[in-house]
């Protein structure tokens, strides 16, 4: 520790300091959760998770609301007691500590900062409590200040920070501990758009810089997928699937995982025809030939799932079915039907939503049957249009199951938009 | 031109002028919703203004002995009897440890009652109950569980704790301990709605940043409850000053519990010096502002922003 308070005062090049800030910080080599899981009386809020966390990792907990991933952090950090399970620091067991003698930081939601203190006293808090020297108190929160861009307002109340700045501060007060670990719960989410996308170019950088061992709870996957070095995909309490975002993003081992990883267009369908890889899901007025996804085995007659990405589905050709009207609708739909099934991976739906923005269009359309699909185009296309439309087989997934009941395909969606 | 221009406008000026008067009186708060007003004002008006302006000048209009001593002859006379002048020491006696003790007690139970527990509802209804009973009969059953031959020291010689009964009503701690009962509900209800407006995310923060749960309070939770601690101070403080029945019918009848408002009772319906009687009540007023105003003076010095966590 003594040695910590050497290389602060003694004020080193900026490449120095962070080599030192990274050899500083609470280093482990992995944190093992063994099963923990939480249940309050009745309910499950989570099941049985087992992950190993390696120290210097960027570890995304991924899902909608509800879905278990602030019960997890909060069980982590020591908030909730755990039902079942221990979790493992380099293999001493800490899940019996309380939060305070478990050194990990934390990031609120809501932020959580001390309204009655100035930020430099929010983020000297955690060291006061800890009864540092005051002399190694000022130099590590300058340090810590620095490092987050707030130096010019640390004798201001959070009450008078924008909502950017608060949230450094937030991050500031949990890494000054150098903790081993550090949670963030939501943290971009009560921040507007622009703010979120700097935001979180801050965040990857101070976990770099600081070379912290991050586990970041959210439900924006493009947050999780930009940020983090794996992904924990969280569905109603249960691990759905982890890996790194290239893994979750190209073979999603699910629906439910795809539905995250931007696949928008869910259709329950049943196999026509299957092999290992390749398969025809049939149903609803469509026929698409598409993937199997990884691992599983399908038979003609198979209820599944099919996921298409909006930016996979094309518009094939122009229907030159007639403009408009209820009539001209219903004409083209039954004659969708027909070249539907005559033609795999070809079928007519009608644009009923088209959104602008600036590179092309966002169209949701309805197929005759009634299934929503979004889709991406740059051509001009006007609601009520009939569309005529194709998606590539190995861009389309298929997986076994019926579909989720609607609560959770409510949920998925929002989330995914 | 001039008079072509000239003529069009006064006709055509009225119209944007009464629209731009009531926007201007909008903008600083004068519309029709001020009628909602008028009700509590005239109460406020009828039942406590003109009264304490009407006892006010009466205070100033010396009766009896004092009359023809100047206008300040009834101060002079409270101030110069010892027996009178001493009741407000006594009143601060009762009311300054009765306020404090009422804060002090509603912190930890408060504190506690923030989480959800088995029974929460029936402890709160056996805390706040006493609000309902009214100060004589809480006076009443202070009298018959305390006295002589009551409850409490029955079961203290049934236990042999002590060899004579104590002696807990007719002196000063019956009084104080009839201002506890009747005072610590509201004490209590106020911390509990502060303590329950304090996030709780910021003490889970404070946890994580490894401050143990006295830590927390000390430089969490009570930083930010302590304006409103100081709030609840006042309003104890002033219900546990005017104290009357309960002086009245626990005090101690030989005038150790004479209190002030005792003093203003007994001069302005016992002896009929309706002027003395008011300049009475005005030295009370003037002393429980002087009160307030240490507590909020303190206050304003003290962080009252938002609490909801977000800073």
């Amino acid at each position: 520790m003594s040695t910590m308070t050497d290389t602060i005062e003694t004020p080193q090049p900026s490449g120095g300091t962070r080599a030192e800030a990274r050899d500083r910080a609470g280093h482990f080599s992995e944190l093992r959760l063994n099963g923990i899981s939480r249940a309050h009386g009745a309910h499950v809020a989570l099941h049985p998770l087992e992950l190993t966390i390696t120290g210097g990792e960027f570890i995304a907990l991924l899902g909608p609301s509800g879905c278990g991933k602030t019960t997890a952090l909060s069980c982590i950090a020591g908030l909730l007691p755990l039902t079942a399970g221990s979790i493992e620091l380099d293999g001493r067991r800490i899940d019996t500590l309380p939060p305070e003698k478990r050194g990990f930081g934390m990031v609120f939601q809501n932020y959580a900062l001390f309204p009655h203190l100035t930020v430099r006293a929010n983020v000297a808090f955690g060291l006061k409590m800890r009864k540092r020297p005051k002399s190694e108190i000022k130099a590590r929160v300058e340090e810590v200040l620095r490092l987050v861009r707030l130096t010019g307002h640390a004798h201001k109340h959070p009450g008078q920070l924008s909502g950017g700045q608060q949230q450094r501060v937030a991050i500031a007060r949990a890494i000054v501990l150098e903790p081993p670990l550090v949670l963030m719960d939501e943290p971009l989410s009560n921040l507007d758009a622009a703010l979120r996308l700097d935001m979180r170019a801050e965040i990857r950088r101070i976990h770099q810089e600081f070379g912290l061992t991050t586990l970041y709870v959210t439900h924006d996957q493009e947050e999780a997928l930009s940020l983090a070095d794996r992904l924990v995909v969280l569905d109603s309490g249960h691990v759905a699937q982890i890996g790194t975002p290239a893994e979750l993003y190209e073979s999603p081992a699910s629906a439910y995982v795809a539905a995250f990883m931007g696949y928008r267009n869910i259709l329950s369908l049943e196999v026509e025809s299957a092999d290992a890889e390749a398969v025809t899901a049939a149903g609803r007025g469509l026929r698409l030939p598409g993937r199997v996804s990884a691992g599983a085995r399908l038979k003609p007659g198979d209820r599944v799932q099919v996921a298409i990405r909006p930016e996979d589905v094309r518009v094939a050709a122009e229907d030159t079915g007639g403009t408009g009207g209820s009539g001209g609708s219903g004409g083209s739909g039954g004659s969708g039907g027909s070249g539907a099934s005559g033609e795999p991976g070809l079928f007519d739906a009608v644009a009923e939503v088209v959104e602008y923005h600036g590179r092309g269009f966002h169209i949701d359309a309805l197929t005759p049957a009634g299934d929503r699909i979004h889709l991406r185009t740059d051509r001009r296309v006007a609601p009520g249009d009939p569309l005529r439309l194709t998606a590539p087989a190995q861009r389309v997934l298929v997986f076994p199951g019926a579909a989720p009941p609607a609560g959770a395909a409510v949920s998925r969606s929002g989330a995914a938009a | 031109m001039s008079t072509l221009t000239g003529t069009p406008a006064p006709a055509a000026a009225p119209a944007p002028d009464r629209t731009a008067l009531r926007h201007r009186l909008a903008e600083r708060g004068v519309d029709r919703t001020l009628l909602l007003l008028l009700p509590g004002l005239v109460a406020v008006i009828a039942l406590f203004l003109y009264p304490f302006i009407y006892g006010l000048g009466l205070s100033f209009q010396p009766q009896g002995a004092n009359a023809g001593h100047g206008v300040f002859a009834s101060y002079r006379a409270f101030f110069s009897d010892r027996f009178a002048r001493g009741s407000i020491g006594t009143t601060f006696d009762l009311a300054l440890p009765a306020a404090l003790l009422n804060v002090g007690f509603a912190v930890p139970i408060s504190y506690r009652m923030r989480a959800q527990f088995r029974g929460k509802r029936l402890l709160l209804t056996i805390l706040v109950v006493p609000i309902t009973l009214g100060t004589v009969l809480t006076a009443e059953g202070i009298l018959e569980y305390f006295g002589p031959v009551g409850w409490f020291n029955s079961t203290l010689e049934w236990l042999h704790l002590t060899d004579g009964p104590v002696t807990l009503v007719d002196n000063y701690w019956g009084v104080l301990l009839s201002l506890i009962i009747s005072g610590f509900p509201f004490a209590f209800l106020l911390t509990h709605s502060y303590l329950s407006g304090i996030h709780p995310s910021l003490e889970k923060a404070a946890a994580t940043l490894g401050a143990g749960w006295w830590q927390r309070f000390r430089h969490v939770t009570f930083p930010l409850l302590l304006p409103g601690l100081l709030t609840t101070f006042c309003l104890t403080f002033v219900l546990a000053f005017t104290v009357f029945p309960s002086a009245m019918m626990v005090g101690d009848p030989d005038g150790r519990t004479h209190v002030i408002s005792i003093e203003a009772y007994e001069q302005a319906l016992q002896k009929f010096n309706y002027s003395q009687g008011c300049a009475i009540a005005m030295v009370m007023t003037a002393l429980m502002f002087a009160v307030i105003g240490v507590a909020m003076a303190l206050r304003s010095r003290l962080y009252t922003g938002s609490t909801g966590g977000k800073g």
